[in-house]
């Protein structure tokens, strides 16, 4: 027995070192050298300064701006300090009132639209930091934003194409819209040329 | 069903079943008890580990020795685990200066990670150190998969062997695990996630300013003890790092599934794109189906491993199609609240709460029914708000003992109890000895298959019972009514199977929580691995016995429709009843009215 213990411990610290030493800073110095970018969190950086990560969402409210996906994160929407989702249950009441207050507050920042609102734009995400709305839901908001920037719809459409993503090979995931890149576009868009500002905002991995 | 769902589906079992073989065939030989010229290479590093460990690699291990060899080593690693929690304020690479972790939740975790479970009672981003995520879960994530290989291992030789006392030699089985399949695999997946974008760095976390500035509310006491909402303007977010890349893809091909985040595989920074989403779904069930090859290359006869394989395909499969059914059929409540569930070509629909965009409904169904046919346990998205249908299939895969590709070995192991009751029960039939590939089967075997069947089956159902009956238990539930049944269900299900997913509404951070889950993990690991190599032992001991007239052949249809009629019998027979008062009324209901 007093064998076993010994063995046990000398094999234990020696896999330790190799599993829990040796490969984390193998992965971290190959990942840091071929894809620092990617490996660092995917910031979007302009002009020195971080304007946040393309990978994680933020919360949007301006009539102005394309609106994220409801974020159950606490104390506030997009926490990425603490992610989660509501955990609601399908039958949940709470869950249905949630649903019917985000379609309240999307009508009543565009009260002419009667179009049907697509069901990402008012169910919270798994991780409440999901970066992305369906191009339903970005379609969706159009209208609104262009008429409180005063922009043309086509215009503010050809912005929402470009931050769109599609499925990979065709085939995997979902076709996405960025929200964050997109709302930067945006902005870009309202205070100069629009083919000068968009070419600020750095291209997404 | 859609054209795309079909073809993402389809694609998902192509690439897996191509890799089936080659993986397979690699294992058997490095596996091999000859040395050959993969083992020869890697010969100089293994003698170098053993020196180290004082151990000596030709010992044959009876049974028991290799038992109580594999306790051991578990149940160190185990305390560990505790330790690096307990002590991570003291201790470096804790950039975010996170306190020690309390005593319950800190010897849930250890237990979770040494028994393959990976339950996560922590929210990995705001509690644990790097060092600890390093150190403790990276470290068991490997060691506790390797064991599982290990039992399967032994097994194996069980079965190979003739009257003799040895089953191999537990630190040789683990070591070769890790060094030649474990770490490989890894490597290549935690630089293939990187470049996807999820994180592996030691910097600290780092805050950057939101577009839009919000408001934070919270529920505070006021002093006259009334609470009241109090609102803060919020100008930034605190983007959370680590060493992410090389923890997630060993958790996902050690059938793992503890997060480095609190949401796991939903968080971008965990699973960034469709194609880091595919790749890590793939390493799911990519070592339990390669397993299967193993078994037949090292049985002498491949057609073994492809009926086990096939029977594992005919009880995913249905349960894969009704899941991702349910989920796109969505929730008449969100309907009724005017949310427009109809998929098309600009969204995908269905029932998006709790799922990510850019995984939509069918990559986040596939995610939850691998998941949970391997004892994996990481989610894309949160099961709780699944329908109450769709909810249902997670639940039962797990409790229908983790043997449906099952953990990284100890799937394959679960599987072999069942087909010994299988053989058991058609002996019966026909009025003969039941074999399994030139072993009798007899009281022993039957017995022993039959205890490593049933304990998870009964530390699912009396612990069910427990948590229902007791304050402490009830007081965890988040949704009202039937579904705060299934909370719990389901988290007895997951902790007594060795699978680590949740019902995450449950609060389940909480002594009583930590306790009865702990206790369950634990007697759900090791007295069944114990159980299979007291099989593997009393099956080593035995003669060969050649195939007569009278022998159920394993390779046929016929035996593979018997053992997947075991299995469901089992898990139907079981948990029925609980299913009824669970998902199954919660679905009634909500489409009564």
């Amino acid at each position: 027995m007093a064998t076993l213990i010994r063995q046990s411990l000398r094999l234990l610290a020696v896999l330790t070192v190799l599993t829990g030493l040796l490969y984390p800073l193998a992965v971290t110095g190959l990942a840091q050298w071929l894809f620092p970018q990617a490996a660092n969190g995917s910031l979007i950086v302009r002009d020195g300064r971080v304007l946040g990560s393309a990978l994680i969402g933020q919360p949007f409210s301006d009539p102005k701006y394309f609106w994220s996906r409801p974020s159950a994160t606490t104390p506030f929407p997009d926490n990425s300090a603490a992610s989660g989702g509501s955990n609601l249950g399908p039958a949940n009441p709470a869950l249905a009132d949630a649903v019917r207050q985000r379609v309240a507050a999307l009508r009543a920042a565009d009260p002419g639209n009667a179009a049907p609102i697509p069901v990402d734009l008012v169910t919270a995400s798994a991780s409440g930091l999901d970066p992305h709305i369906s191009p339903a839901a970005a379609a969706w908001q159009v209208p609104r934003v262009a008429r409180v920037r005063s922009l043309a719809p086509a215009q503010v459409a050809a912005l929402v194409a470009q931050a769109t993503e599609p499925r990979r090979f065709g085939l995997l995931g979902e076709p996405r819209v960025n929200v964050l890149r997109l709302n930067l576009l945006l902005d870009a868009a309202g205070a100069a040329e629009p083919a000068r500002a968009v070419a600020h905002v750095p291209q997404f991995p | 069903m859609s054209a795309n769902a079909l073809l993402r589906i389809g694609l998902y079992f192509a690439v897996l079943l191509v890799l089936v073989k080659p993986l397979g065939a690699w294992m058997a030989l490095v596996f091999d008890e000859a040395p050959n010229r993969v083992t020869r290479t890697g010969a100089p590093l293994e003698r170098l580990i053993y020196r180290l460990s004082g151990i000596r690699a030709d010992e044959d291990m009876p049974w028991q020795r290799y038992a109580l060899a594999m306790l051991v080593f578990n149940v160190a690693g185990l305390l560990v685990v505790y330790l690096l929690q307990r002590l991570q304020g003291w201790l470096p690479l804790n950039p975010q200066g996170f306190p020690a972790i309390a005593p319950d939740s800190a010897m849930n975790t250890a237990i979770s990670f040494a028994t393959n479970t990976n339950w996560q009672g922590y929210a990995g981003e705001s509690t644990l150190s790097y060092l600890t995520q390093m150190l403790g879960l990276t470290v068991q994530n490997f060691l506790s998969a390797a064991t599982g290989i290990a039992v399967l291992l032994a097994l194996i030789r069980g079965l190979v062997r003739r009257s003799t006392n040895g089953i191999g030699n537990f630190w040789v089985d683990t070591t070769r695990a890790t060094l030649y399949v474990l770490l490989p695999l890894s490597l290549l997946l935690a630089l293939a996630l990187a470049a996807q974008g999820v994180v592996q760095t030691f910097k600290p976390y780092q805050d950057v300013p939101l577009l839009q500035p919000t408001t934070a509310s919270e529920t505070v006491t006021g002093p006259d003890g009334t609470p009241h909402t109090r609102t803060t303007p919020v100008a930034t977010q605190q983007l959370p790092f680590g060493p992410a890349a090389s923890q997630v893809a060993i958790k996902q091909l050690g059938t793992n599934g503890g997060g480095f985040f609190n949401a796991n595989s939903a968080h971008p920074y965990e699973n960034p794109t469709p194609l880091s989403n595919f790749l890590e779904m793939l390493a799911i069930l990519l070592i339990p189906a390669a397993l299967c090859w193993t078994f037949g290359e090292r049985v002498g006869d491949r057609r073994q491993g492809w009926a086990l394989l096939a029977t594992m395909l005919l009880i995913f499969v249905p349960l894969l199609l009704a899941c991702t059914a349910a989920e796109q059929a969505g929730n008449p409540a969100l309907a009724a609240a005017g949310a427009d569930q109809t998929a098309s070509a600009l969204q995908p629909g269905g029932n998006l709460e709790g799922k990510e965009t850019r995984f939509g409904i069918v990559d986040s169904t596939l995610w939850a029914t691998a998941t949970t046919a391997a004892s994996n346990g990481s989610v894309n998205a949160m099961h709780d708000s699944f329908t109450p249908l769709g909810g249902l299939v997670p639940m039962w895969l797990m409790q229908l003992g983790e043997v449906i590709f099952g953990g990284v070995g100890s799937g394959l192991y679960g599987l072999l109890a069942f087909v010994i009751v299988a053989v058991f029960i058609a002996g019966l039939m026909v009025g003969r000895t039941p074999e399994y590939l030139g072993k009798k089967i007899e009281a022993y075997e039957m017995k022993m298959a039959s205890l490593v069947v049933l304990i998870p089956c009964a530390l699912v159902v009396v612990g069910t019972a427990i948590a229902v009956l007791a304050p402490a238990g009830r007081a965890g539930i988040a949704n009202p009514g039937i579904h705060g049944f299934s909370e719990i269900l389901y988290a007895l299900s997951s902790a007594s199977n060795n699978n680590g997913s949740a019902f995450a509404g449950l609060s389940a951070n909480t002594p009583f929580w930590n306790t009865l889950l702990g206790i369950c993990m634990f007697l759900a690991r090791f007295p069944v691995a114990i159980g299979m190599l007291a099989i593997a032992g009393a099956l080593a001991a035995k003669k060969h016995v050649p195939p007569s007239a009278g022998t159920l052949p394993t390779h046929t249809p016929l035996f593979i429709v018997l053992l997947a009629c075991t299995v469901i019998v089992i898990g139907a027979l079981t948990f029925l009843p609980a299913l009824a008062l669970g998902p199954i009324a919660e679905q009634l209901g909500m489409f009564a009215h």
